[in-house]
């Protein structure tokens, strides 16, 4: 019997006892096990991210000692606490008598050394050192390049689907949706044989130029450009604006939630992009951060707290766009599933 | 829509060469790299290329990339393994991704924000860098995972999630409940969101209970967003390669290929073994797989519809 099973014992005696309210129990008792049944979920879905954040902070031997942070009483009388041999065994075991702390209660402090480990180590080139800053340098680069060639062409395409009628563009479409069919990794190898004819091995035009446009950001777009009614383009085309003006200044600005929501799925697919990268970037310092984190977790088996860290500096862009963007990512997401 | 358009012959919706323009960067980017490569795909996999020149091997001989994947137990270990972890996803993930819907469509508009943003934050986390994370969460002994399941079940203190062949599937299933079953709840919410809530009514009227009116009215009017949602966390499954390659820190596919992938198989025979033909052959075989059950699933689902 532990914390939680007494909290589990409680959860059900509550529901119980709601149960038994006469005449309103039967409403109430629901909504309370709702709520405990998300607040599990939530509990269940953050505790890794939590976990992530404390890890980031700890030694090397504290880690594997604590699994969230570290007990503050075991701490200070640490290494001397006979009260928890069976932990002090499991450093020795883990990691050699090496990897004791030399002083008291030096495993307890949360410490920023994996993050100052992780930034200032270098990786050494006959170009130079490489530092890690560098790659996540390169990722952000990576990732804003394509979106924002991405939405452009996209929206275009979308856009010519969506407001204008012309001959050939059922087949159009019909080569969109089959395309849609096959697998990416179908186009891998000859990929991979025409970067290599093209010159363009460990140069990022590899990269950004077979995902400057995607078929699902064609649909999504033309889905929210139909929309834009018909009368307020003819009227500026009546005063005389370019068709590309009319697209760029009128249409575009209109759908902007879908463009926040296509941006979002965008950034994040290139930000997480390993296969690609790992096979066409050789250079050390135009390598992207995943490319870089599983290249080196197997070198430093011993030292997985830097790569936690690396691993919480490589979530925070994206976390951060998500919550400037989330409500659009949410009805962006779902718009072409419901209406198309 | 032909009726349309012969009526707005000349139309505002018409332009001799706009169009076009607006469609020439996707015309140019399909014809370079979609129907090139789709066709070098075809023309690679018939032959053998480890070589310095490609060699025509077609489907005799003993250098056939077909037979060759045909015949290899790899192939099947990887085609097994990626099938129950298909399977897995759909029967695990969907139904929780639905009940955990369920429960945010009835809850208010505060509440169901916060709690779909939380539930959905895994999926912002990318496979290699969420690879990287389980890698330290499954430690035996000393991990998040094995730490978590002693204190709540009292089992699993010692399990070697990565090192286990029998376990490795296993914590592959389990990592991807985490990852997507916030993204697949978001679907059905959506589907939820739009059933037509005087049918509920009714059927409350009528004294219908709850699994009632769940099986006759909401399940039957989520059914088109359902089946997307299958077929996508299916095409999504067989494509499965980042996390167990990050997990395995790079170096493998675990003990006994227990986490071999299709494109895990594809990349080692392309990329590893520098076999471009073998990789596209493995390409096609994949494109096959996932339009084949797609087509089932369509049907399948359809004909429950007829009944």
């Amino acid at each position: 019997m532990n914390l939680i099973h007494w909290v589990l014992i409680a959860v059900v005696l509550v529901y119980i006892g709601l149960r038994l309210i006469p005449g309103k129990g039967w409403k109430i008792a629901p909504a309370y096990l709702r709520v405990i049944l998300l607040l599990a979920a939530a509990f269940l879905t953050l505790t890794p991210f939590v976990w992530l954040i404390c890890s980031a902070f700890k030694s090397k031997d504290a880690l594997m000692l604590y699994t969230f942070l570290p007990d503050w009483n075991h701490l200070r009388n640490f290494p001397a606490d006979a009260t928890h041999p069976e932990s002090y065994k499991a450093i020795v075991h883990w990691f050699g008598n090496d990897g004791l702390p030399a002083v008291d209660g030096a495993l307890g402090t949360l410490t920023l050394a994996n993050f100052r480990r992780l930034l200032t180590d270098q990786f050494l080139t006959p170009h130079g050192p490489v530092y890690f800053w560098e790659y996540i340098v390169n990722s952000l680069f990576l990732s804003c390049g394509v979106t924002s060639i991405n939405i452009f062409l996209s929206s275009m395409a979308g856009y010519a689907l969506a407001k204008y009628r012309f001959k050939g563009r059922n087949i159009i479409v019909f080569i969109m949706l089959g395309s849609m069919m096959f697998p990416a990794m179908l186009f891998l190898a000859p990929l991979f044989e025409m970067v290599s004819k093209f010159g363009w091995m460990d140069s990022y035009l590899a990269l950004m130029v077979p995902s400057a446009i995607t078929v699902f950001g064609i649909f999504l777009f033309r889905q929210a450009m139909v929309g834009v009614p018909t009368s307020l383009l003819e009227s500026a085309r009546v005063d005389g604006a370019s068709e590309f003006r009319i697209y760029w200044e009128i249409t575009l600005p209109l759908v902007r939630p879908v463009t926040a929501a296509y941006c979002l799925i965008t950034f994040l697919g290139t930000w997480n992009a390993f296969l690609q990268p790992q096979l066409f970037i050789q250079s050390q310092s135009k390598l992207t951060l995943p490319v870089v984190l599983n290249r080196y977790i197997g070198m430093y088996v011993q030292d997985y707290g830097i790569f936690l860290a690396g691993t919480l500096l490589a979530i925070i862009p994206p976390a951060i766009l998500f919550f400037v963007l989330q409500k659009e990512f949410v009805a962006g997401l779902t718009s072409g599933a419901t209406k198309g | 829509m032909s009726a349309n358009i012969q009526k707005s012959k000349g139309g505002p919706d018409r332009h001799p060469v706009a169009p076009w323009m607006f469609l020439a960067p996707y015309l140019l980017y399909a014809a370079v790299f979609f129907a090139y490569p789709l066709l070098y795909a075809a023309w690679l996999s018939f032959h053998q290329t480890d070589g310095p020149t490609s060699v025509f091997v077609g489907f005799q001989g003993e250098y056939d990339n077909f037979m060759f994947i045909f015949t290899d137990p790899r192939f099947y270990k990887a085609l097994l393994n990626t099938t129950i972890y298909a399977i897995a996803s759909i029967c695990i993930q969907l139904p929780i991704a639905l009940g955990l819907a369920m429960l945010l469509n009835n809850s208010n508009s505060r509440m169901k924000g916060a709690f779909r943003l939380m539930i959905f934050s895994p999926n912002l986390v990318g496979q290699i860098f969420v690879g990287v994370m389980f890698a330290v969460i499954f430690t035996p002994f000393d991990g998040l995972f094995n730490k978590g399941l002693q204190t709540l079940i009292g089992w699993g203190i010692d399990k070697q999630w990565l090192q286990d062949p029998n376990l490795l599937l296993p914590g592959l299933i389990i990592i991807s409940l985490w990852m997507y079953v916030g993204y697949n709840m978001i679907y059905f919410l959506a589907g939820l969101q739009s059933v037509d809530k005087q049918l509920l009514e009714a059927a409350q009227i009528d004294g219908a209970n709850g699994w009632q009116t769940f099986l006759h009215i909401t399940l039957p009017q989520i059914k088109p967003i359902a089946i997307f949602v299958v077929i996508m966390s299916t095409i999504g499954s067989y494509q499965l390669f980042d996390l167990p390659w990050a997990l395995m820190k790079g170096q493998g596919f675990g003990p006994g290929d227990s986490a071999l992938t299709i494109v895990g198989y594809l990349y080692d025979w392309g990329f590893r073994n520098g076999e471009h033909g073998a990789a596209s052959a493995i390409g096609w075989i994949l494109a096959a797989i996932i339009f084949v059950i797609s087509i089932l699933q369509l049907k399948l689902t359809r004909a429950y519809e007829v009944d």
